[in-house]
């Protein structure tokens, strides 16, 4: 196997008296489709944010590509090739399809305030150059057609595509996705996944998802960690984590002792 | 290439329009298209921070005063000071502050920008409502120490006695700029950002925007046309005192870019035409009339009655203001622009 992209070393995180992660580890291979699943409140969502860095883990590291982050800042994480998605759709609600793409391009666009402010060639030709790269990715998504309608007229399934679009364009190495089968009927989450496989190919991605959904799990990840009350109760295939006793009594309770 | 001819004609257009208006307009007149002049290079550069960042700031009287007392202090020749500064002696500094009109009026510029890149860091660690409260401290700030500083800003007697530099031709023209410049920012990765923070702070960081960045940039380019503004307020008046800066100029800023639409630079603009003008248009109101051959006596202060009024129809109907959150020219564009059927 290679190296990891990811790793998360003996991660546990606080918040006063409760422990949301408690001493977790995980390795996620570079290339992999990995999934995080768990019940409810199982502290998946905490883990992206440690990730992330829009929290510090009370102990632990995080190590992405070789080098500890734990502690960036959020946007530099982003720098160094992790983009995320949300859970609930956060689309910026004034732009449109096409501005909200162009937004995960900030930090590739070389030219200074002042070349902006004095129109100068650098401008010209950066905007240009992103506003077609940025209809490519659309394009990719089959959603080219509304670069111009307002992001939050799109149908749910479409919003969601702008948002996994948005954070492509950050030119990430490692794409976190928060649930992104959710609140989609079957056809959706078809398309979704066969967009996921396609993005993943074109741009040599590493994604780890948390997702509810088996069906979609199963059908998407090599490799998903259970988390339930922030520990860590399987790792494995998903396959076998379905059958899995202890997976079964986290998520519909523990039948034998009743 | 087509909008490159268009906007460049637009600007000639407008520069021969103040050219003209300068020469031959008579001078109550001008003073009203200057009075509208000065308000919209504060309500646009007021608009970036409020309107198109979304941070609910209160700060552009604090501002306004820093530049109107920076320049005024450089414009004013240095042996007027002794005789005008009633109260104490002013302070050696105050003697040696001295420049020529545009220097002085940059002068005011840069110092209020300065003082936003230094309040900027106590400012965005709170965003919403506690923003709003420690700028409009930092607005009451500026006017008391300007009432009880009487060595370097001659106290609440004010200055006077300002050369009356700043004609139409001078103000007409940094408005001119003042517009060209926001709209360039605005359709700039800055501005996107700018409005990406507005819409939704957590998501623009997640798209790797350095959010603090972003809103002290804002500030500091709002606080240079502020400055700039207030500088060009103290030529124009020749006179000011700390009372002139008070919270209620502030507001009337904050009317006039809701009134055009927060985030929307065109609309600012319109907004202060509208709202500035019809503060004089108005005027009639106040005198005597005559309906139906009876007098109504005079009332001063009726127009302002009317002119509430006015706006509350105009919030009542345009929620939004006049353009939203969008330029006029994408208004105008948005109707022929091919959309995807959703």
């Amino acid at each position: 196997m290679s190296n990891p992209l990811l790793e998360i070393r003996n991660v546990t995180m606080k918040f006063g008296g409760v422990t949301a992660i408690d001493n977790l580890s995980f390795k996620v291979p570079s290339d992999a489709i990995y999934g995080l699943i768990g019940p409810n409140g199982a502290g998946k969502t905490t883990i992206f944010n440690i990730i992330t860095g829009n929290y510090q883990p009370t102990e632990g590291t995080v190590v992405f590509d070789g080098e500890d982050i734990t502690g960036t800042k959020p946007h530099k994480v982003v720098a160094k090739g992790i983009a995320r998605t949300f859970q609930n759709i956060r689309l910026f609600k004034s732009m449109s399809v096409l501005q909200n793409i162009l937004i995960g391009f900030h930090d590739q666009i070389p030219y200074t305030y002042l070349e902006a402010v004095l129109r100068l060639p650098r401008y010209h030709g950066y905007e240009r150059r992103i506003r077609a790269e940025a209809i490519g990715i659309l394009e990719e998504f089959g959603i080219a057609d509304y670069a111009e309608n307002n992001a939050t007229a799109l149908s749910y399934g479409n919003q969601r595509k702008v948002e996994i679009a948005r954070a492509l364009a950050t030119k990430p190495k490692l794409l976190l996705l928060d649930e992104p089968a959710a609140g989609m009927n079957p056809s959706e989450t078809e398309d979704l996944s066969n967009i996921i496989h396609k993005i993943k190919k074109d741009y040599d991605l590493t994604i780890l998802l948390i997702e509810h959904d088996m069906k979609f799990v199963n059908a998407m990840c090599d490799t998903v960690t259970v988390l339930d009350y922030g520990e860590k109760i399987f790792e494995g295939p998903p396959a076998e984590a379905i059958v899995n006793e202890k997976v079964v009594a986290a998520y519909l309770g523990d039948f034998t002792h009743a | 290439m087509k909008n490159a001819i268009v906007k460049l004609l637009l600007i000639l257009l407008t520069l021969g329009f103040i050219a003209w208006a300068n020469q031959t307009l008579d001078s109550y007149t001008l003073s009203i298209l200057n009075n509208i002049g000065i308000f919209a290079i504060l309500a646009l550069s007021y608009n970036l921070i409020n309107g198109v960042t979304g941070q609910f700031s209160l700060e552009p009287n604090g501002f306004v005063a820093i530049g109107a007392y920076f320049a005024a202090l450089f414009l004013i020749p240095s042996s007027d000071k002794i005789d005008m500064f009633a109260l104490v002696d002013p302070a050696p500094i105050i003697l040696q502050m001295q420049a020529s009109f545009l220097p002085a009026i940059l002068i005011g510029g840069i110092a209020a920008t300065l003082i936003a890149l230094l309040l900027s860091f106590p400012v965005f660690r709170v965003r919403g409502d506690y923003l709003a409260i420690v700028t409009l401290g930092f607005g009451f700030i500026i006017r008391i120490f300007a009432l009880n500083s009487p060595a370097y800003t001659n106290g609440a007697m004010g200055l006077n006695d300002i050369p009356e530099v700043a004609n139409f031709m001078w103000i007409g023209t940094i408005a001119l700029i003042t517009l060209i410049v926001m709209l360039h920012i605005v359709y700039s990765k800055y501005g996107r950002a700018m409005k990406a923070v507005r819409d939704d702070e957590d998501a623009a960081t997640a798209m790797g925007i350095n959010t603090f960045r972003i809103k002290t940039v804002a500030f500091m380019t709002s606080a240079f046309f502020e400055g700039i503004g207030g500088g060009l307020l103290a030529s124009f008046l020749t006179t000011i005192t700390p009372d002139q800066f008070s919270f209620l100029l502030t507001f009337q800023l904050l009317i006039i870019i809701v009134l055009g639409g927060l985030g929307s630079m065109t609309g600012a603009l319109l907004a202060t035409i509208l709202v500035m003008g019809s503060m004089e248009w108005l005027r009639f109101l106040d005198d005597d009339m005559v309906i139906f051959g009876m007098h109504t006596g005079a009332h001063p202060g009726m127009r302002m009655v009317v002119f509430a009024i006015l706006l509350i129809v105009m919030m009542l109907f345009a929620r939004k203001g006049l353009f939203g959150d969008r330029e006029i020219h994408e208004i105008i564009r948005d109707k022929f622009k091919k959309k995807g059927k959703v």
